[in-house]
C-alpha cells in the first residue's frame, strides 16, 4: 500500500511540471508588456526597457520558464501587479473561504445525493424515482451562476431572509453552499442510482435474498458497500471541482475566495496572480484526485490486494 | 464488417451505412424523453437559422431604446426589455445563433484534435501512445473551465478565441474515448484483412477504424455541445466571452444582474433558456447512448 501511495506521489511530479508549463506558456502568449503595465502607459521607453531587463523578460522562453518553475517550487510567484503583495500570501489568505464553501457544498451534495440515489434505485420506476430523476436532470442542466441568482432573487430580494452575498456569518454561507451543493447533488444522485442498480442485479444479492435475508439488510449491508465505491470517486471529483471550479458561484455571491481572486486578476491583467492561482487550483485538484484514488484503493479490496 | 472488400468499399457501403443510422433512430424514437429533447433542439436550430425573419437584428436586438428600459413582459415585448430597452425575446432568438455556433464549433475542434490524438495513440501504441496520453493527463489536471478561462484571458475575448478555448479544454476526454475504441478495434480481423491486402495506415484509420469508433464520440459530442454552451455562458458571465452589444445568453444574464431587484425577467429568461437547451441536449445524448449501446440491442 505504501508503495502504491509513493508511486502515485511520484507520478504527480511530471503532471505538475506539465501544468506549470501549460500555464506559463498560456500567460507567455498574453499580449501586453508587464513592464509597461507596472510603470504605466506614460513611462519613458528606457525605463520600461530597464525594468524588462531586470525582470528577465528579455530572456529566451525556456530560461524564463526554468526560472518560473524554480521560483514556484519555493512558493515564489512574484508580487501582484496591482496590490504589490506576494501572490501566494494573497491566495493562502483567500483559500479558507473557498475551502469552507466547498466543504459545506459537498456535505449538502452527499446528504441529498446518496440517500435519494439509493431510494431511487431500490424503488426503480416508482413516483419517487421519476421525480428525483427529473429533479436531478434539471439540476445538471442548470447553469450554476444562474441558479445562484435565482436563489438570491427568491431568498434575498423577495423574502428578505438571507443576505445576497458577502462573507461573514453562517447566513452568508447558506445560498452559495446550496448553489454548489444542489448541482453536485444532482450528479451524485445519478451516479449512486446507476451504481446501485448495477449492484442489485448481481448474483450475490439474489443469493442473499434467496437465503432469506431481509430487504433492509440486503440493501444496507450487501449492496451499499459495493455500490458506493464508484460514488466515492464522483464525490471526490466534485470536491476537487468545487475547490477550483467555483469561480462563477464565488463571483455571483461576492465570495472572497480563490475563484473570485482569479476572475479579478484576469480583469486587471495581473499575470503573476493569474499564473499562481491557476497553478494553485490545478495542484489542489491533483492532490484531491490523488487522495480519492488512494481512498479508493483502501475501500476496494480488489485494488488493495494488488499492492500488498 | 461489411468493409472487408477494400476495393469496392465506397459503392456498397453507402446504402448499408444509412440503414444503420436509420436503425439507431428507430430505436431512439421509442424513447420519449430523447425525442422530446430532439424536438426542442430542432426548434432551437430553426430559430437560429430564421433569427432574422423572427426579429430584425440591428433594429430590435441591438439598437438601444432607453425610453423603454427594464419593462416587464407584455404583449409588445413578450419577455420584457433589458437595461438598454432592447427586446429580450429578440435577443434570445439571436443569442441562439451564437450559442449553437459556439457549441458546435467548439465540439468540432475538440473532436478533430482529440480524435486525431486518440486515434494515433491507440493505433500506434507504445511510446507515441505514452507521450500523447501523459500530455492529456496533464491537461486533465486543470479543471476545463479554468483552462478555458486562462486561454481566453491570454488570447483576448472574441468569438473565435472562445470557441478555440472551449474546444481545447475538452480535447483530453475525446482523446481518451477515441483511443479506447481504437484499441478495441485495432486487433480485429477486418483490420488485419485490410492490412494484408496492403492498405496504408492512413487508409485503415480513416476508412475502417474511424467509422466504427464513431458511436461513443457522437454521444460524447452531443453532451459536449451542452457543456460548451454552459462554458460559453459562464465565460460571458464573467466578461470573458462574447462582448456586448452582441446578444449572448450568458452576457444577457450578467447584464441583468445589477437590476435583479427591479427587473427579475432580465436574468430569469436567459437562464431558463440555457437550462432548457442543456436539458434537451442531455436528453438527446442519453437517448443516443442507449440507442447505440450494443448491449441493449434486441
Amino acid at each position: 500500500m505504501h508503495k502504491y501511495v509513493f508511486r502515485r506521489l511520484l507520478m504527480l511530479i511530471p503532471v505538475l511540471l506539465g501544468v506549470t508549463f501549460i500555464v506559463f506558456s498560456i500567460m507567455y502568449m498574453t499580449p501586453g508588456d508587464p513592464a509597461q503595465m507596472i510603470l504605466g502607459e506614460k513611462a519613458p521607453a528606457e525605463a520600461v526597457e530597464r525594468l524588462r531587463e531586470e525582470m528577465g523578460l528579455n530572456d529566451p522562453f525556456l530560461m524564463q520558464y526554468g526560472r518560473f518553475v524554480k521560483n514556484a517550487m519555493m512558493g515564489k510567484f512574484g508580487r501582484s501587479y496591482t496590490t504589490n503583495r506576494e501572490v501566494f500570501a494573497e491566495i493562502f489568505s483567500r483559500f479558507p473561504a473557498t475551502l469552507q464553501l466547498a466543504s459545506l457544498g459537498v456535505l449538502i451534495a452527499v446528504a441529498i445525493g446518496i440517500p435519494v440515489g439509493i431510494i431511487s434505485a431500490t424503488k426503480q420506476y416508482s413516483l419517487f424515482d421519476s421525480i428525483s430523476m427529473i429533479a436531478a436532470l434539471i439540476g445538471v442542466s442548470m447553469p450554476n451562476f444562474w441558479q445562484g441568482l435565482m436563489l438570491i432573487l427568491l431568498f434575498s430580494v423577495y423574502l428578505g431572509w438571507l443576505p445576497s452575498g458577502g462573507y461573514g456569518g453562517f447566513a452568508n454561507f447558506i445560498l452559495p453552499a446550496l448553489t454548489l451543493g444542489t448541482s453536485s447533488a444532482a450528479i451524485i444522485t445519478r451516479m449512486t442510482r446507476s451504481s446501485m442498480l448495477e449492484v442489485i442485479r448481481q448474483d450475490y444479492i439474489r443469493t442473499a435474498r434467496a437465503k432469506g435475508v431481509n430487504e433492509k439488510t440486503v440493501v444496507n449491508k450487501h449492496a451499499l458497500k459495493n455500490a458506493l465505491i464508484p460514488v466515492i470517486t464522483v464525490v471526490g471529483l466534485q470536491f476537487g471541482y468545487l475547490l477550483g471550479g467555483a469561480v462563477l458561484t464565488e463571483t455571483v455571491f461576492s465570495w472572497p475566495g480563490v475563484g473570485r481572486l482569479l476572475v479579478d486578476a484576469i480583469k486587471q491583467k495581473d499575470t503573476p496572480m493569474v499564473q499562481a492561482t491557476v497553478v494553485f487550483i490545478a495542484v489542489t485538484f491533483s492532490f484531491v484526485n490523488l487522495g480519492v484514488d488512494i481512498l479508493y484503493a483502501f475501500v476496494d479490496p480488489r485494488i488493495k490486494s494488488q499492492y500488498k | 464488417m461489411i468493409k472487408m472488400t477494400e476495393t469496392q468499399a465506397s459503392v456498397p457501403t453507402t446504402p448499408k451505412k444509412r440503414s444503420i443510422w436509420l436503425e439507431v433512430f428507430r430505436r431512439m424514437s421509442k424513447n420519449k424523453m430523447a425525442m422530446f429533447g430532439l424536438a426542442i433542439i430542432i426548434i432551437l436550430v430553426l430559430t437560429a437559422v430564421f433569427a432574422d425573419v423572427i426579429a430584425p437584428y440591428e433594429e430590435v436586438a441591438i439598437k438601444q431604446n432607453l425610453a423603454q428600459r427594464l419593462q416587464g413582459p407584455s404583449a409588445k415585448h413578450w419577455l420584457g426589455t433589458d437595461e438598454f430597452g432592447r427586446d429580450i425575446f429578440a435577443r434570445l432568438v439571436h443569442g441562439a445563433r451564437v450559442s449553437l455556433k459556439v457549441g458546435i464549433v467548439a465540439v468540432g475542434i475538440s473532436i478533430l484534435i482529440g480524435g486525431t490524438l486518440g486515434a494515433v495513440a491507440g493505433y500506434y501504441g507504445g511510446k507515441i501512445d505514452n507521450v500523447i496520453m501523459r500530455a492529456m493527463d496533464i491537461f486533465l489536471a486543470i479543471p476545463s473551465i479554468l483552462l478555458a478561462i486562462a486561454i481566453v484571458s491570454a488570447l483576448g475575448p472574441s468569438l473565435f478565441n472562445l470557441m478555440l478555448a472551449i474546444g481545447i479544454s475538452s480535447v483530453p476526454s475525446y482523446a481518451r474515448i477515441v483511443r479506447a475504441s481504437v484499441l478495441s478495434l485495432r486487433d480485429q480481423e477486418f483490420i488485419e484483412a485490410a492490412r494484408a491486402i496492403g492498405a496504408s495506415d492512413f487508409r485503415i484509420v480513416t476508412k475502417h477504424i474511424v467509422p466504427n469508433a464513431l458511436a461513443p464520440v457522437i454521444v460524447q459530442g452531443t453532451l459536449g455541445v451542452a457543456g460548451a454552451i454552459l462554458s460559453t455562458a459562464g465565460l460571458s458571465f464573467i466578461g470573458l466571452g462574447i462582448q456586448p452589444p452582441a446578444p449572448e445568453w450568458g452576457s444577457m444574464l450578467s447584464g441583468g444582474r445589477a437590476y435583479l431587484r427591479y427587473a427579475w425577467h432580465v436574468t430569469t429568461f436567459p437562464g431558463l433558456l440555457i437550462m432548457i437547451t442543456i436539458l434537451a441536449l442531455n436528453l438527446l445524448g442519453d437517448g443516443l447512448r442507449d440507442a447505440l449501446d450494443p448491449k441493449l440491442k434486441q
